[in-house]
This record gives C-alpha cells, sequence and structure tokens, in this order.
C-alpha cells in the first residue's frame, strides 16, 4: 500500500512537471495554431538564464520575476524576426523552423554553460511536513504555481479585452482584423506568452531533474502526449492532462511491477511504461478525438 | 679465452644491433603519416542525448593543440580531425568511413560508445585501421586475437560489477540487492558482470529496474526498489539519473549499502548535485583522480593538469572528470606515437600499443599504471575502492587488478 | 510524364548506371566512400519519398517514419541473421511486413486529424526502439546490443566492389519504386489520394473509398521506407535500438520538407539532403571555428539549426518548389 502511495504521488509530482509545460504548448496553440517543437528548449534556455542570474548574485524570485520578463521579449523577437515572414508557409515547413530552433536553443545552451548538471534551487521552504517521501514541498509548489498560472491565464483570455482579442486572432483572423484587432502583435504575444509560461515551467521542473541542456527532451515528449489527451485548445485540459499521464505512466510501471510479484513472470515494467502509456493515450483519442476535454470543431461545408 | 669470446659475443651483438637500426632509421609510413604530420580521426557525441562527453573531444583537441605548439610528436605535428556522430550507430559509419577512406587517418582514437563501436567493429579491423582506446568499457574490445586493430582503455565494466559483488558477498551481511540499471548496452554489461561477481549468489538480487536515458526522472524506479526491501544499492546509471536516484533514496528515507559504477563517479557532476549529505557512505571503484580531491592538490602530474587546463581550456569547468579522461588518454596516445618513431605503420602502431609495461600515466591513481602486451589488449586492469566521505572519495584497500586475464 | 521529363530521367539513369564503372579509371574521384555516401542517399530518398506519399500526397501527418525503416531493418537483419535469407530476398520481405505493420496502424489512424495523428505516429516511433529492446524478444533482435551483419557480397564473381555493387543495388530498388510510384500517383488511384489531400469532404461525397485509400496508403508508404530500412540494414552491416530513435523520424521529416511535399524529384532532393546537411553543418562549423575566431564554441548542432531555418526562410516549398518557381520565373523571362 505504501509504494502504491508513493507511486500516485510520484505520478502527480511528475504529473506537475508536464502540466506545466503542456500549458506552455496549449498557450502557442490557442494564440498560433502551431505547436512548438522548440518550447522545451526555448524553457531549458531560459531556465538557465535565470540561473546565471541567481549566480551573479540576486534572489530566486527576483531572478524569476527577471526571466520570466526577459523569456517573453525573447518570444516576441522570434515571432517577429523568424515567424513572421513564413505565415504564409505550409504547416509543416513551420515544424521544421521549429526543429530548426530547438537545434539552435539546445547547442548554445550547451555552449555558453557547458553540459555539466547543475543543482537548481527550490524557493519552497525544505521542511519534513510532505510525508516524508511521499510528496515533498517542492512538489507541492510546481502543483500550487502551475495552478497559479493557469488561473492567471484563465482569467486573462475571458476577461480582459487583450485576451479577447487574442483568442480572436487566433481563431479568425481576417474578421478579428475588420473589427481593429491588430492581429500580427497579438501573435507576437501569443509568443511571448507562452515563452514566459515555458520559463516557469523549466524553473520549476528544474530542481527535481536538474539543469542541464538535454533537460527536457523527454518531457516534452509527455507534454504533448498530455496537451492532446487534454485537448489541444484547452488549457485547463492540458493541465489535467499532465497529471492524467504522470499517474498513467507510475501506474503501469506499478502494475507491472505487482504482476511480476505476484506470476514472477516480467510482462511489463519501466521499459515499457512509456509504450503503454502511449498506446492508452492514442486510445483515448480514438474514442475521443479532440481530447477529453477539447471542443470538437465542426466545420460547415 | 673466455674474455675474447664474451667480447666476440658483445661486438657482433653490437654490431647486429647497429645494423638493426640503420636498417630501421628509415621512415615507414602508412596512410596519414608524413614527415611533417600525423593525421588522427575521431568522432564524438557533440549532439543528442550523450552531448556531455563530447567534452571529452574538446579536451583531446585541445591536447593536440597544446602538443603542436610545443613542437609535436618526434617533430610531426598532430593533424586532430573530429566529427559530431550524435550517438547514432550508422552516422558512426559514414563518418568513419570517410575519415579511413577520404581523409586518410593513419588511426581512429578514443571513439566513443558500444553501440556506434559495435558498428565499426569489423570495419576497422577489415580495413586493418587501429581502433585505439575506445571510450566505452564494453568487455569485447580486448580480443587481440580475433579483432587485433582494437584496444580498449578503460577498466571495463563487467570486471568492476565483479569487484563490487565480491565487495557486498564479503562486507554486507544478508544482502538484499537492489541494481538500477540503465536499460543500454552499458548498463547491461556492468550487470552481467555484477551477476557474475555474485557467482550462486544472485538470489540475493531481490530487485532490477531499468529506466531510459530518456525518461525525465527514476524517482518510480527508486519508489520500487525501496518497496522490495533492498539494504543493498546497485547504482548503474550515468550521472543524471544517478544523482536523481541517490538524492531520491534520501527523500524517501531509504538507506542502503550503496555502490556507484565509475562512469558517475565524479564529485562535481553527481555528488554534489544529489548533496553531500545524502552521499556518505556510497562506494565506487576508481581509476583516476578525482578533479574536486583535495589530496591530489600538490601532487606533479595534478599540478601540470590544472596548469595545462588554466592555459589551454580557459574556462571550462575544472570540476567536469571528462576533462580529466581526454587528458589522460591524450596522453597515453602521445606516448604511443612517440614509441612509434619514425616506423608510423599503423601495424608498428598497434605494436607499440600493446607494448607497455607498468607505464605510469598521468592522473591515474598511484599504483595503477598501464600494461598490454600482444594478448593483453586492456591497458587498464586496476581499480581501487574508494567510500565517499565528507566531500571527497577516501580510498581504501589496496588496488585490485584483474591483469593478465 | 511530360516528355522532356522523360528525357532528364532517362539521362539521369545512364549517367547514374555509367559513371561508378569509371572506378579503374578516376579511382579517387569515384571512390568506394563516394559509392558508400551514395548509397545512403539512395536510401534515404527511398524513405522520404515512402513519407511523401503519405504526407506529401495524401495529407495524413507521420512524425514516426522512422518506425517503419526500424521494422524493416530488423526484418531484414533477423532474416538474414537468424535464418540465412539472402540479402535481396529481405527486401520484399520487409516490403510486405512493413506494409502490414502500416496498414494496421492506419486503421485507427483513420480516426485521428492532424496534430493528433502526428502524435500518434510521434508515439509508434518512439515506442518502437522501447519494443526491440523488450525483453522476451531479445533472442530474436539482440535487445540493446543488435545484431551484426555481412555487407552483401557480389555475385557471379562480377569484377565490382562490395560498394559498388552495393550501389547498383540500391539503385535499381530505387528505380523500380520510383517508377512504381509515378505511375500509381499518375493513376485513378493516385488522383484520388491527392483529392482526399486536398477536399476530402469532396472526395468522399464523390464516391472515393477515403478509408480503404487511406489505409491502404499507410500500407504502401510504409513498405517504401520499411525497404529503405532493409537496405540500410545491408548498407551499414549492423542494427540497434540507438540507430533508430525519435531524431531518425525527424530527419525524414526535414528531408520531405526541404526536398519538397508532393513532388517525386523533392523526395531525391530530400534525400541528398538528409545525408549532406550533416556533413555540410560540420564542415561549415570547422571553417568558422578556425577561420573567424568566436568567444565561445560553436557547435555543428547550432550551424546545423540556422542552415534549416535558412533553407526554409528563402524556399518554404521546399527546394523542388524554389527549382520550379525559378524555372518558372526563366520561362516567363522568355517568353
Amino acid at each position: 500500500m505504501e509504494q502504491f502511495l508513493q507511486q500516485i504521488a510520484s505520478g502527480l509530482a511528475n504529473g506537475a512537471i508536464y502540466a506545466c509545460v503542456a500549458l506552455a504548448l496549449v498557450m502557442i496553440y490557442v494564440s498560433t495554431d502551431h505547436i512548438n517543437f522548440a518550447q522545451g528548449e526555448m524553457a531549458m534556455f531560459s531556465t538557465y538564464i535565470s540561473w546565471q542570474l541567481m549566480s551573479w548574485g540576486m534572489s530566486f524570485w527576483v531572478a524569476f520575476a527577471l526571466t520570466v520578463i526577459i523569456s517573453f521579449a525573447m518570444g516576441v523577437l522570434i515571432e517577429r524576426l523568424i515567424l513572421r515572414p513564413l505565415h504564409n508557409a505550409p504547416v509543416l515547413s513551420i515544424i521544421v523552423v521549429f526543429i530548426g530552433l530547438l537545434a539552435i536553443f539546445n547547442s548554445m545552451a550547451g555552449a555558453f554553460w557547458s553540459y555539466l548538471i547543475k543543482e537548481f534551487p527550490s524557493p519552497f521552504p525544505k521542511s519534513d511536513f510532505g510525508i516524508a517521501g511521499v510528496i515533498g514541498p517542492h512538489q507541492l509548489g510546481v502543483v500550487l504555481i502551475t495552478l497559479i498560472v493557469l488561473g492567471l491565464l484563465f482569467v486573462f483570455f475571458r476577461y480582459t479585452p487583450l485576451g479577447l482579442a487574442m483568442r480572436a486572432a487566433a481563431q479568425n483572423p481576417q474578421s478579428a482584423r475588420l473589427v481593429g484587432v491588430r492581429v500580427d502583435w497579438m501573435l507576437a504575444l501569443g509568443w511571448g506568452l507562452a515563452a514566459s509560461v515555458g520559463a516557469v515551467a523549466g524553473i520549476m521542473v528544474a530542481h527535481i531533474v536538474y539543469l542541464e541542456p538535454n533537460m527536457m527532451g523527454g518531457i516534452l515528449l509527455y507534454a504533448f502526449a498530455s496537451a492532446l489527451v487534454g485537448g489541444i485548445s484547452n488549457p485547463a485540459g492540458a493541465v489535467a492532462g499532465g497529471f492524467i499521464v504522470g499517474i498513467l505512466e507510475n501506474m503501469v510501471a506499478y502494475a507491472g511491477n505487482q504482476l511480476e510479484k505476484a506470476t514472477g513472470i516480467y510482462i511489463i515494467g519501466n521499459g515499457e511504461k512509456l509504450t503503454v502509456a502511449l498506446i492508452i493515450v492514442i486510445f483515448v483519442l480514438t474514442v475521443k478525438p479532440a481530447g477529453l476535454f477539447g471542443r470538437v470543431v465542426v466545420k460547415r461545408v | 679465452m673466455a674474455t675474447s669470446r664474451r667480447s666476440f659475443v658483445v661486438g657482433a651483438s653490437a654490431f647486429a644491433v647497429w645494423g638493426a637500426n640503420s636498417a630501421f632509421a628509415q621512415k615507414k609510413y602508412d596512410d596519414g603519416a608524413t614527415d611533417k604530420e600525423i593525421k588522427i580521426g575521431h568522432t564524438g557525441p557533440y549532439s543528442g542525448p550523450a552531448s556531455s562527453y563530447g567534452q571529452i573531444g574538446k579536451t583531446i583537441e585541445a591536447f593536440f593543440k597544446s602538443v603542436n605548439e610545443a613542437g609535436g610528436v618526434n617533430g610531426r605535428k598532430i593533424n586532430f580531425i573530429t566529427r559530431d556522430d550524435g550517438y547514432s550507430p550508422p552516422k558512426m559509419v559514414e563518418l568513419v568511413r570517410q575519415l579511413v577512406e577520404q581523409d586518410k587517418v593513419l588511426c581512429l582514437f578514443n571513439t566513443l560508445g558500444t553501440p556506434t563501436n559495435t558498428a565499426i567493429h569489423r570495419y576497422m579491423n577489415q580495413k586493418k585501421v587501429p581502433q585505439l582506446y575506445v571510450a566505452t568499457g564494453a568487455s569485447k574490445w580486448g580480443k587481440p586475437k580475433e579483432f587485433p586493430w582494437t584496444m580498449g582503455f578503460q577498466p571495463d565494466y563487467h570486471t568492476e560489477g565483479v569487484v563490487y559483488a565480491k565487495h557486498i558477498l564479503a562486507n554486507v551481511k544478508d544482502a538484499k540487492i537492489g541494481v538500477l540499471m540503465q536499460n543500454d548496452d552499458y548498463g547491461k554489461d556492468y550487470y552481467e558482470g555484477f551477476r557474475e561477481g555474485l557467482g550462486k549468489e544472485t538470489g540475493k538480487i531481490v530487485k532490477h529496474v531499468t529506466f531510459e536515458v530518456t525518461d525525465p526522472t527514476v524517482d518510480s524506479q527508486v519508489i520500487q526498489l525501496k518497496d522490495s526491501g533492498a539494504n543493498v544499492f546497485f547504482n548503474i546509471a550515468t550521472p543524471k539519473a544517478a544523482a536523481q536516484a541517490i538524492r531520491k533514496a534520501a527523500d524517501i528515507g531509504w538507506k542502503p549499502a550503496q555502490y556507484l559504477n565509475n562512469v558517475s563517479a565524479s564529485v562535481g557532476s553527481v555528488m554534489k548535485p544529489a548533496g553531500l549529505e545524502n552521499s556518505q557512505g556510497i562506494i565506487t571503484a576508481q581509476y583516476l583522480k578525482d578533479p574536486t580531491d583535495k589530496q591530489w592538490e600538490n601532487t606533479d602530474d595534478f599540478k601540470a593538469w590544472v596548469a595545462w587546463m588554466d592555459k589551454w581550456m580557459p574556462g571550462a569547468n575544472k570540476a567536469d572528470a571528462n576533462h580529466v579522461f581526454g587528458y589522460a588518454v591524450s596522453n597515453l596516445m602521445l606516448e604511443t606515437l612517440r614509441k612509434c618513431g619514425d616506423t608510423l605503420t599503423r601495424e608498428n602502431v598497434m605494436k607499440q600499443a600493446a607494448n607497455y609495461q607498468k607505464y605510469k600515466l598521468p592522473l591515474l591513481l598511484p599504483g595503477i599504471t598501464i600494461n598490454t602486451s600482444p594478448t593483453d589488449y586492456y591497458p587498464i586492469q586496476s581499480v581501487q575502492l574508494a567510500r565517499f566521505k565528507g566531500e571527497t572519495w577516501d580510498l581504501f584497500g589496496d588496488v585490485m587488478s584483474a591483469e593478465g586475464s | 510524364m511530360a516528355g522532356s521529363s522523360r528525357v532528364w530521367v532517362l539521362g539521369a539513369i545512364v549517367v547514374a548506371v555509367l559513371v561508378p564503372l569509371l572506378q579503374p579509371v578516376f579511382p579517387d574521384v569515384v571512390s568506394n566512400y563516394r559509392l558508400f555516401l551514395i548509397s545512403t542517399m539512395i536510401i534515404a530518398s527511398i524513405a522520404v519519398l515512402g513519407l511523401n506519399l503519405l504526407t506529401g500526397f495524401n495529407g495524413q501527418f507521420s512524425l514516426g517514419h522512422g518506425a517503419f525503416y526500424a521494422v524493416g531493418a530488423y526484418t531484414a537483419a533477423i532474416l538474414m541473421d537468424k535464418m540465412n535469407v539472402p540479402y535481396w530476398a529481405t527486401i520484399p520481405a520487409a516490403a510486405i511486413v512493413c506494409f502490414i505493420v502500416g496498414y494496421l496502424f492506419g486503421l485507427p489512424a483513420l480516426k485521428l486529424e492532424g496534430h493528433y495523428l502526428a502524435l500518434a505516429t510521434f508515439a509508434l516511433a518512439l515506442a518502437v526502439p522501447q519494443i526491440l529492446k523488450y525483453k522476451w524478444l531479445e533472442g530474436l533482435t539482440g535487445g540493446v546490443q543488435g545484431i551484426v551483419l555481412m555487407k552483401p557480397e557480389v555475385p557471379f564473381g562480377l569484377p565490382l566492389s562490395e560498394d559498388q555493387w552495393l550501389y547498383y543495388f540500391c539503385l535499381v530498388v530505387m528505380i523500380v519504386l520510383f517508377w512504381a510510384a509515378a505511375n500509381m500517383l499518375n493513376s485513378r488511384s493516385g488522383r484520388a489520394m491527392m483529392a482526399i489531400r486536398d477536399q476530402y469532404m469532396a472526395a468522399d461525397t464523390m464516391g472515393i473509398d477515403t478509408a480503404l485509400y487511406k489505409t491502404v496508403t499507410f500500407g504502401i508508404s510504409a513498405a517504401y521506407t520499411g525497404i529503405a530500412g532493409a537496405l540500410s540494414a545491408s548498407a551499414i552491416a549492423f542494427v540497434a535500438p540507438d540507430s533508430f530513435g525519435i531524431f531518425l523520424s525527424i530527419k525524414f521529416l526535414i528531408g520531405l520538407v526541404v526536398g519538397g511535399m508532393g513532388s517525386l524529384l523533392g523526395s531525391v532532393l530530400g534525400g541528398v539532403f538528409y545525408v549532406l546537411v550533416d556533413n555540410s553543418a560540420q564542415s561549415l562549423t570547422q571553417f568558422i571555428r578556425n577561420d573567424l575566431g568566436l568567444p565561445f564554441d560553436l557547435s555543428a548542432y547550432t550551424v546545423f539549426g540556422v542552415l534549416l531555418i535558412a533553407i526554409i526562410y528563402l524556399m518554404p516549398m521546399g527546394i523542388a518548389g524554389g527549382l520550379f518557381i525559378a524555372y518558372r520565373k526563366l520561362r516567363g523571362a522568355r517568353a
């Protein structure tokens, strides 16, 4: 029983990581209709910036705030300089551009900060209240921060005129232009926001997985799966999806573990948990093609 | 009478040696070697999941630059060509063919990774090009009979696993062993050695969990290990996952006797991030000096290394053990080339590589030397156990050797 | 095929067949290494063509063609290693196996659109190396250590080197496959495929059995890429799970886009690019590093990323698209 609880807790903790990064992915999608493969590397790069600021003496939260602002600027710049000239290009061409960005961010991080893993501090007090080992204060903190960011985004999109303008620009650029929305700047804003959310995700995650240039590689895939499971256009869905994928992954390993204990035969285990989790995700998608909480878009012919 | 016979023998042999020397005084070259330069080929994972090991290639490059600045080897400059293989076997095949057939290098040096080296293993031996000092501890690189052109460098993983197993059997009562194994060739090699070392007692392994290099965390696996009731933990993981595992074990209050594989035994890359207080008592097998270990600070080879790093790799992180590894293995290559003299044929390179007796390589632990022969293609077969105490590795026991096997 | 392009193609084939025979005359230019490199380009072109059939001509996203490549390669490897099947017989075997796998995957894929299909194929590409390492299959697949193979021997005592023979073998397979693809695309089936890509609902309404076309196209696409995989098993003479990671699928995608989607020529260009881009990024990096002093270490991976963005910037429709536009401009200028 203890292991079961620990696996759930660990799944929730991992899920928080996926949820955070999935949120950034959904942000980009909602604002620009693209899936940004470079999201993970951008988040990692932002985290390194934060690390650098802290090593120059700034406190955690000051560095955090500064990094969010810098990342926002970075996101806007990328959209304006690199993506704007290509907005008529086919979707797959844009994906290749993202891959190029991925390569650049990844290798530049390695060039500037070396490939040695770095410890990343946690802003949350190191106390023992988290039932020792089941879930620690940092992981609870990650969940908290993710929910706060989600809340802020929700309020922003629903209740502010700027948020409304952004949604309009993404869903129906022509009509939005007619109403006076500066669509181009909305896209840039979307990117800036997504980059900031990514930075938050990276900073939260780095403490758990250690900061290094390749830290986001594995996570990005899980985040991708989470976003799709929850519904790619639904930020809350993405967060929920993250937790679902995190717990699911651990449950598969746990189930395999128990099976092996009971029968002595190894059928599935840690090597297969990713595969099985993905199979389940795909199965969910075939049953509910827009994700668990997504809206099915009905096209009129 | 005896004296004149003896002097005749002495004279005759002196004459013979002199004659032989003049015969060998002419230069002999294979592809890649000329009067002015020696071309050496190398590939490394400068991108992709194994990119942290790209630092080894960078260190080697800087080393040969420093050698050239000091005049080169026997008056020849070293032309070191290195390329990015991304840890992909097909890419490796393509790059190595380019190095051998297009760039026409004299030999390959310190290529990294087991699957990558396996992909070119047969090719190198067919082409009769030295595949020297491969950067992997797989046990298959020391087979001079079938693969006379391939030689390893570091103590092989298999032997290291045996060493840990034997130590556990001798020192831990009622051992219940939990193993965390990276699911690839490197992990498997350690694990098989470990099982072999346990002999009939493999039943003591109560749990064996694996993980993939791409997994974000190994928390779930560590939880499983604790749950199995293990009181010994054999940690076969590369630095990031190893650090995560050590920290998680401490977080969940699991305090087994820990054995950490040498690849991840660096203070800067693993013990510090994992938490020094969590790492106390962990045992590993070392053969190189750890760069953050103060006990070596005043030794000559270490001082030389620090000075070299400051001059040739300023800004590099000295806590990165890859720089120690790169420096040491480059020194060995340099010495091998030096011994070749003017006979820079591939055959002679292998011959000289297979001709070391108790050679003291800089940055090897005291008591560990390089030994090779035409039947022994494992340059380093000794390790010394060390226990993590305070902030460094406390060496204990004797240097353990598997020389000659 | 239009008359003029047929002449070009035949001319290219003649050149491709005759030039390697000049090896004894120009051993340094027509070297074994170069022939080997061109063989890898041919293999990559076939793989990209497979992806093109599915994505470029039929509009179904795949981010996971590396999976089919891996299945083809391992099918060939297992047949050669465990059952002593000759290398040339592994090609049709891999084709059949991959067709089945592709078709089976195409069935649930019918329900997935755009990004969701992309994820599903991405998941497939990630799952395959895991499956190859799976404990119960280790006896067959060699687990993490992979399988070491032999390169194809030159038959009938022909006076060719191994690399020349490999080159001709790959060339023949490529010509056959491209010819088959061209025929299929020019036929009613081809038009149906493309109709599904362009106007799905209209195609459906017009009575095209979209489900059948989509799944069969998946199968054929997988078969093509699987054949490429099987060829690579013989060319590299080694298969291991590490050779088939997720970046392989991404590289095929890059080859597809940069070469030109929906174009046979684009597939060839994509294959060439796929092989060359790594080498050129590395050479370019060496050049920059040695000739322009930089305060930090430039990595080939960075140059690769910059190259990608630059190419898309200059030619968003891929090189084939770019050539087409240039050709059109020239034509227009002349008139």
